[in-house]
């Protein structure tokens, strides 16, 4: 079974937030990257998909600049077989569509039984490139996944809906499947993992040109305003104690 | 048809209520931009649901009826909503953003070459009749807002976050319910989707908590957890987490508030560690008063949080215990 996992790399979760000059994404020269998330646990799916199975083959695929390179590194040394990257500088003026299309392109020719990819990303949450890369491949999905099962000639997966609640769903491979975080544990990369990764495949592929001008566009980012008055504490540790008991008995009434 | 048109989500005959967020957005929509909205609801012989539609200011509500509608797919949603659309071609498609939405309508909006404006927070209209709305939503987990403007030709889809516009700001009126049929085949529908089930072990419920103090990844360690537990112990308040802590197995799922864990609203939330990322923010905005403990200022959670310390939790967490335990006696 050839299983393909799309990651994206994104800014880590404490990046600090300066507006760049252009007013349309942050400052990136203060920023450390590291893998999406969800897409973590995509990649953890796979290679357990992998292990049960007992062969196949798990290939990781990323677009963006050079630096998308240690990212890939990084699941190839976490046990994926072999990478992809599609080279790409201005992911940021495509859209959800045009980011797809380039990711259909490189991913056709791999053929794979199964896609898997995370939810959304962690910048800019938009939880819609899998939906439309299987749309574009014309092979069915299904999203918010927590568990994977081989049955057959395809599969089985619990699909997390709101509330607590869950439905299982079956469908033929070939297949795609956004991955949920919390399905699995995540693995670290063992020292011998990584020297394993510096022999592995990492191949560069161009990006498909865009062909059509973006259906939608992202003009100014901006900081929120707050939607609430916060009265903030400051002091000690037991100053700002003491003042929070304050407020808890006269003005919440809890104590 | 032109005009706004709202996707209705129901299951089994019973509303989402998001839906009527969606609806209000819709009449807002239409309202500025001088143009008439309509309601669409899919599903399997749901004319008591297309009838209760049927009492509000809308142009008209259709009722898209098919048996290979009765339960949701996406297969079968996007051939009957893609003919829909395709025959009423409407300017802007609006949805609830639930999880169901999230399954298909990307892929609506591919077959039409469009994107979704997904999770749609406001939407601001410009003082002229020229601009084009301007729609807002969130990036890096709530940290940032961006602005996204609809650039091309063809219908513009958007969905709508919960709780960002009000239900009980749809305006009555009446409009005449028309049935619509759409060419499906059962080899259409590639999956088979099972009944929704609730785990088993599902025993805790947060929702009628007066007092919930809350963990997330500020915590760094499993270890750490007993900080917390003993401050939620002193208040005599539930123990809660964000989804990362759940994620981890350091607290069971049935523990987690947010979209696809627990609503509450408890009179006081504690939020200890939790940056405040909007699938949390769902889930406990409607609490009466928030603190919020978070050594990031620039943490969302300050945004709607009554108080707010900005510290470390180690330091502040087990000060505030004993105040607590000292003020109870």
């Amino acid at each position: 079974m050839k299983i393909v996992v799309a990651i994206k790399q994104v800014p880590e979760r404490d990046a600090p937030v300066h507006i760049a000059a252009d007013g349309r994404w942050i400052d990136e020269s203060d920023l450390n990257y590291t893998i999406n998330e969800p897409d973590a646990y995509a990649l953890e799916e796979a290679l357990q998909l992998k292990e049960k199975g007992g062969d196949g083959e798990v290939v990781v695929v990323c677009a963006g600049p050079d630096r998308v390179q240690s990212t890939l590194r990084e699941a190839l040394a976490k046990g994926a077989d072999r990478a992809i990257h599609i080279e790409c500088d201005d992911l940021g003026s495509r859209d959800t569509l045009g980011i797809a299309r380039i990711l259909a392109e490189a991913i056709k020719e791999e053929a794979p039984d199964l896609i898997l990819t995370g939810l959304q990303s962690d910048d800019l949450g938009l939880g819609q490139t899998g939906v439309v890369l299987a749309e574009l491949l014309g092979i069915p999905h299904a999203t918010i996944i927590m568990q994977v099962e081989l049955l057959g000639s395809g599969l089985k997966v619990k699909r997390e809906l709101e509330d607590g609640w869950f439905q299982h769903v079956e469908m033929p491979l070939p297949a795609l499947l956004t991955i949920q975080s919390g399905g699995n544990k995540l693995r670290y990369a063992t020292l011998m993992g990584i020297k394993k990764a510096k022999s592995k495949e990492m191949k560069t592929v161009a990006a498909f040109p865009a062909t059509a001008a973006p259906a939608v566009e992202l003009e100014r980012v901006f900081l929120p305003e707050k939607q609430k008055k916060t009265e903030m504490f400051t002091g000690s540790p037991a100053e700002i104690a003491a003042k929070i008991v304050e407020k808890l008995k006269f003005e919440v009434r809890v104590l | 048809m032109s005009g706004v048109l709202v996707m209705m989500e129901q299951r089994n005959g019973a509303w989402n209520r998001m839906s009527f967020e969606a609806l209000a957005a819709g009449q807002q929509l239409a309202e500025h931009l001088g143009t008439e909205c309509s309601a669409v609801v899919v599903g399997r012989n749901s004319g008591s649901l297309s009838q209760e539609l049927a009492s509000k200011k809308l142009k008209k509500v259709y009722a898209i009826d098919h048996e290979l509608l009765a339960s949701y797919t996406a297969d079968g949603y996007l051939a009957a909503l893609e003919q829909f659309v395709k025959q009423e071609a409407p300017d802007y498609v609006l949805f609830p953003h639930t999880y169901r939405v999230r399954d298909f309508a990307p892929a609506l909006a591919t077959r039409f070459s469009q994107v979704l404006i997904s999770d749609v927070i406001t939407i601001r209209y410009g003082s002229g009749s020229t601009g084009s709305p301007m729609f807002v939503r969130q990036l890096l987990q709530g940290k940032l807002n961006a602005d996204y403007r609809h650039t091309s030709q063809g219908p513009c889809f958007v969905s709508v976050q919960a709780g960002t516009f009000r239900s009980d700001a749809v305006q009555e009126g009446t409009a005449s319910v028309e049935t619509f049929t759409p060419q499906l085949l059962p080899d259409q529908i590639r999956s088979k989707p099972g009944e929704p089930f609730r785990e088993s072990s599902q025993s805790v419920d947060l929702s009628s908590a007066p007092l919930i103090v809350s963990v997330g990844r500020g915590i760094g360690e499993q270890d750490s957890l007993s900080l917390v537990e003993e401050l939620a112990q002193a208040l005599g308040a539930e123990l809660a987490a964000s989804r990362p802590i759940c994620d981890n197995g350091w607290l069971p799922m049935e523990r987690q508030v947010g979209s696809s864990g627990q609503t509450v609203s408890p009179k006081l939330y504690v939020a200890v560690g939790i940056s405040g990322a909007i699938q949390h923010l769902v889930g406990m905005k409607g609490s009466k008063a928030v603190l919020a403990i978070n050594k990031d200022e620039n943490a969302p959670i300050f945004e709607i949080a009554d108080y707010g310390v900005v510290g470390d939790l180690f330091e502040i967490v087990p000060e505030l215990t004993k105040a607590v335990l000292a003020a109870k006696g």
